[in-house]
This record gives C-alpha cells, sequence and structure tokens, in this order.
C-alpha cells in the first residue's frame, strides 16, 4: 500500500442475515482525492460508508482508513474523520454557535480552538446574523453548509459526505461544491455519494455500485470514453440498467 | 476494570452536560412537566391516595324502636365517618336501596332488642355490607364492630349500675399505640411515598426518552462517528437528569413539609444520599431501555410497563408482607421499594445510617449492576 493512499478496501462485505449489502468491493482512495461514490438507491452506498467510518462492523474483507484499520481501531479512525450525513444531524434546538461549541468539544478541541474556528466559519459561511440563531429556523441550504463545515472543525484527514446536497437549490449545491474544492485543496481527502450525475463530473474520480458490488471506477472522462457517452448520467443509466 | 478518567474526559462530559441543560431549559414543552407535574402529583395524590373510608352511607331498620335501639343508632350518627342516616321501615325497601348504591351499611336491629338484651346479656345484630369494593368493606366492617362493641361496654356498665349481680368477668381490653405516625395521619404515610414516585418517575422517562430522541433525529450517529469514549458520553448524558432528579427531591421535601406538614423526624444529607445513589439505578434502567429500543413510543411503553409494576409491587399502596410469597422475592428486585422504605423510615421514624444499610447496599449493587448493562449495552458500532 502506498503512503499516498487514505482508504484502502479489499474484499469488503456487509450480511444482514441472507442479504449481502455489501459484495466484496475492493478500491483505494488517494490522498486529497474527490472520490464520487455513486449507485442507485439501495445499491449499498450508506452501508459500505458506514463501514468505513467505524460505526458498523464488516462482516468480512480487510479496509484500512486514514491508516487505521476498520476492525480493531475503529475508535482511532474517528478521530481523523469528519462525516456528514444523510439525515440533517445538529442539533435544530441549539444555535449556530452552540452547535459549533459542541462538536469542537467532543472532538477535543480548546476553548480557545473553539473560539477561532466558530469566528472563522461564521464568517465564511456569511452567518453573522444567523450565529445566534437556533439551527431549527435556518433553510436547509444553509444547515447542510453549517454540517459540512461542522465536519471540518478537527481538521480530518478525510471527510465523509453522504448526499449532502439532497434537496438544495441549484445555487447553494454550487456553493457547496465550492465549499468542496476548497476542501481538497487544503489536502483533505473527501468522499461523497450524490444521484446528481452533474456533481459526478466534479469527481476526480468516481465509482458506481450495482447491487452492492463496484461495476465502474475511474475518472469521470475516462469512464465516458468506455461507455462512448457524452454524460456521466449516461454511463450511470448503463450501469444501473445492467 | 474501570479505567481512570482524565481530565479531557472531565472537558468532554462538561460540553454534553453543558448541551444537555441548554436543551431541557429551551424545551418549552418539557419544562412545564418536569416542575408542575411533581407538584400537581404530590398536591392531588396525597390527598386522595387514602385509605382511610369516610362518608359511609348508613342505613338501619330498627325492629325494636326502644330507648336501647335508638342509643345505638346515635352512636352510629355521632360517629364522623358515618353520614346519612337512613331510617328503612322494611328490609325490602332495604335492600332495594343497597342494590341501588344508595346504602353502604345496613344494620338489622331485631325485634326485642331491648328486652332481650336485659334478659339474657346477649343479643345478635345483623349487618349488611356492599362488599363491591372489598378493601372499603373490610374497613367499614371494622368500624361497625367497634361502635357496636363501645356500645356495648356503656350497656354493661349501665346495666351493672341499676342491678345488683354479681361480680361480671373483666373484659379485657387491646389499646392499640401508634408509633412513629400517632395520629394514623394517611399523608404522614403517603406523602414519603408518592415523593419516591415522581422523583422515579421523571428521571426514569426524561434519561429514557432522551438517548433514543437523538436516535431517532439521527443526532446519535454523528455522534458515534466522532471519538468520544462510551462512559464520556453516559456520564455526560445521565448527569443533568441526576441534578433534576436530586432537584425534584428538594421540591418535594419543601412541599411535604408546607403543605402538609410532614415531620422530618430523620437526617436531610441521610434521604440525599440514599436518593442520589438511587437516582443513579433509575438513570442506568434509562438508559438501558433506551439502547433496547428505536423509538421514543417503544421506550415510553416499555417505561411504564415497568413503572406499574415497580409501584404496585413497592409496598406503597399494598403492604409487601401480605403479598404472596413469590411476589414477595420479586419485589427484592424493586428498587422503588427500598427506596419507598427508606424515605418511610428516614422521614417518620428518624432511622440512621446503620438502620438503611441494608436498603443501601442493595441499591448501590443495583446502581452498579445497571449502568454496567446500560454502558455494555450501548454501541457505537453496530
Amino acid at each position: 500500500m502506498s503512503n499516498n493512499h487514505v482508504i484502502k478496501v479489499e474484499g469488503l462485505t456487509k450480511m444482514f442475515g441472507d442479504f449481502t449489502a455489501v459484495n466484496a468491493i475492493t478500491f483505494e482512495v488517494k490522498k486529497g482525492e474527490i472520490f464520487g461514490f455513486l449507485g442507485a438507491n439501495g445499491a449499498g452506498k450508506t452501508t459500505a460508508m458506514k463501514m468505513l467510518i467505524g460505526i458498523s462492523t464488516p462482516t468480512a474483507g480487510k479496509a484500512n482508513v486514514a491508516g487505521f484499520d476498520v476492525f480493531t481501531n475503529a475508535e482511532d479512525i474517528k478521530k481523523n474523520i469528519g462525516y456528514m450525513s444523510q439525515k440533517f444531524a445538529l442539533y435544530d434546538d441549539l444555535t449556530v454557535k452552540e452547535n459549533i461549541t459542541f462538536f469542537g468539544g467532543i472532538y477535543g478541541l480548546s476553548r480557545k480552538e473553539i473560539k477561532g474556528k466558530s469566528e472563522i466559519l461564521i464568517k465564511e459561511l456569511e452567518m453573522e446574523k444567523a450565529a445566534n440563531k437556533l439551527v431549527g429556523s435556518l433553510p436547509l441550504g444553509w444547515k447542510q453548509k453549517l454540517s459540512f463545515s461542522v465536519s471540518l472543525l478537527h481538521d480530518p484527514k478525510i471527510v465523509f459526505l453522504d448526499e449532502p446536497t439532497g434537496g438544495v437549490d441549484p445555487i447553494t449545491r454550487r456553493q457547496f461544491w465550492e465549499m468542496i474544492y476548497k476542501t481538497a485543496n487544503r489536502g483533505t481527502t473527501v468522499f461523497v455519494t450524490t444521484h446528481y450525475m452533474d456533481e459526478a463530473e466534479y469527481c476526480d474520480r468516481v465509482s458506481i455500485m450495482v447491487n452492492g458490488t463496484i461495476e465502474a471506477l475511474d475518472t469521470p472522462k475516462k469512464l465516458k470514453e468506455r461507455f462512448k457517452t457524452d454524460t456521466m448520467n449516461d454511463v450511470f443509466l448503463k450501469l444501473a440498467r445492467g | 476494570m474501570i479505567p481512570a478518567f482524565t481530565g479531557s474526559d472531565m472537558k468532554t462530559i462538561l460540553y454534553i452536560v453543558q448541551k444537555e441543560f441548554k436543551q431541557i431549559f429551551r424545551n418549552k414543552g418539557m419544562l412545564p412537566i418536569i416542575f408542575v407535574m411533581p407538584i400537581l402529583q404530590l398536591v392531588i395524590l396525597s390527598n386522595a391516595a387514602t385509605f382511610e373510608v369516610k362518608n359511609i352511607k348508613f342505613g338501619y331498620i330498627d325492629n325494636d324502636h326502644t330507648s336501647t335501639s335508638r342509643a345505638l343508632v346515635e352512636r352510629f350518627d355521632a360517629s364522623t365517618y358515618f353520614n346519612v342516616l337512613t331510617d328503612f321501615p322494611s328490609e325490602a325497601l332495604a335492600s332495594a336501596a343497597m342494590l341501588n348504591g344508595e346504602v353502604d351499611v345496613l344494620l338489622h336491629i331485631p325485634p326485642y332488642f331491648e328486652r332481650d338484651l336485659q334478659k339474657e346479656k346477649y343479643n345478635n345484630l345483623g349487618v349488611t355490607i356492599n362488599a363491591i369494593d372489598g378493601a372499603a368493606a373490610g374497613v367499614e366492617n371494622v368500624y361497625v364492630t367497634q361502635i357496636v362493641q363501645r356500645f356495648n361496654q356503656n350497656l354493661k356498665i349501665d346495666l351493672f349500675q341499676v342491678s345488683d349481680q354479681e361480680i361480671q368477668p373483666i373484659n379485657i381490653e387491646t389499646i392499640p399505640l401508634f408509633w412513629y405516625n400517632e395520629t394514623l395521619n394517611y399523608k404522614t404515610f403517603m406523602v414519603p411515598g408518592i415523593l419516591v414516585l415522581l422523583v422515579t418517575m421523571i428521571t426514569l422517562f426524561l434519561s429514557g426518552m432522551n438517548i433514543v430522541r437523538e436516535k431517532e433525529i439521527g443526532t446519535l450517529e454523528q455522534i458515534n462517528v466522532t471519538p468520544i469514549k462510551k462512559r464520556e458520553f453516559i456520564i455526560g448524558k445521565l448527569f443533568p437528569f441526576w441534578i433534576l432528579g436530586v432537584g425534584l427531591l428538594t421540591v418535594g421535601l419543601v412541599l411535604a413539609k408546607v403543605i402538609f406538614h410532614i415531620p422530618m423526624v430523620g437526617s436531610l444529607p441521610l434521604m440525599y444520599l440514599y436518593t442520589s445513589i438511587y437516582i443513579l439505578v433509575v438513570l442506568g434502567i434509562g438508559l438501558f431501555i433506551s439502547n433496547f429500543t428505536e423509538t421514543q413510543q417503544q421506550a415510553m411503553f416499555i417505561s411504564w410497563f415497568f413503572i406499574v409494576i415497580f409501584i404496585l409491587m413497592s409496598g406503597l399502596f399494598t403492604p409487601i408482607e401480605s403479598m404472596p410469597n413469590w411476589a414477595q422475592i420479586i419485589t427484592q428486585f424493586n428498587p422503588i421499594r427500598y427506596f419507598v422504605e427508606v424515605m418511610r423510615m428516614v422521614m417518620l421514624k428518624g432511622s440512621e445510617f446503620m438502620d438503611i444499610l441494608p436498603q443501601l447496599f442493595k441499591t448501590l449493587l443495583y446502581a452498579i449492576i445497571m449502568n454496567g448493562l446500560a454502558i455494555w449495552s450501548y454501541k457505537k458500532t453496530t
């Protein structure tokens, strides 16, 4: 394994009873890469991601994330990754600042670091006026951007984003991808799932999952060449339909 | 093996505690429940949950119509427990009235009651009691017997005075002496118990629902992806409810003293010591339930299931001594039982540390086991 790889997965499998949700997937993700993790609903994306972030124990296979094994060092992985779930998971009944303070606190940041980071973060998100508002009262787009920023508070090596732009308007989606680019430019690896094929075009490399297995993995350009189409949308349709 | 706590553990716990308190005090639906419910419970239940039977609807059929029979009826009239005296002219009318629920207790005075008493020094009185509520009927029976007995004694004295008979056999009488609650005031008995209920219910429901709620809204998953340690999270989560529980005890004790004038014979620090350990048991149970449930609804139902069993088998309303053997064994596993015992012992009897040591020890053991199970069953990784 080269030191350039921050995620290395080999034959990773998850079974729920007789049902194989993830079937022996193998791939590697390079440092600083934007890795698109695509697949239809129920293809096994979220299950695979949950194994990588250490909240679901794999049934079989090997996986190393940020230098730690998912079977034996899940808690060490958690120190080095950020995660933004499909479901909005900040506290609606806390203000923007309180949410930042809480998550900063449980990641072990000092009061001083938290204070500094919140100021920068709120400024970057242009949320100065909303800083003391309850998160529940913010529009969805703002919530998603805040949620992404919070997952980066502790400067993780990898950030996992599970459908971060679901239900968000096109302008906010664009801003969101600008944030993703900025993050990747700072050297943070971005592992992102999405249903929007235009977003897939923005990724450095893309994997497409069908029924628990990875059917294709390459740069968007090469995938389009291979399937002889102009858009990722067509690549996806060809693969997903079998 | 319990790993030692570090400074960073404490810091993380503080962040969680801070967040929990903010959420509790921001929840407009929850705050009134936490503070108003206990007061209502204590005031309403303590006044209503009494085993004294009062306002008994009393009727009689006097077939004698003599001064003695009238004197007997007057005894009932004088009693504060019996009101509404109805004189029924016939048995049939009296039975009909009982059937309609107009009377609870019927006294049948036979013909020639006075004459037979004087001649034979002996007579039979008939009493009919509506026993649909068995417990109330038992109490009514005791009242009737007491009144008739007292009437008897006076009568004997009267007879003794008027007749020059030989020496009568001496009546041995029991004079009950009630300790610790001399006036047999039910409130004195019930208030400490109801205090136990409110501390238990509020802390169990709040702690049980709290973590399930985070499961439902998805924030628990976010927490599980952080490097937070299980013990940090659980202590941080439970500590605010522990504080609330101790606060509730304080509110309850103040109300008990101010509204009900319950004597506080024993030591307050001892009550607090026991309660602080007891709350740990309840919180452990709440957390354990929340680990095995997916929704607040499930957690609520399971909590109710345990609360109802715990309350009915706690000795709060029915004495444990009168339960069947197997049930008495079950009560050994009922934390509320020990709490009720301790509160009554310390508040009313002034029991000291050594007296409540068995309860204290069992509760402590219970707390360790329940919280151990709760921490064990809380999984960051599934």
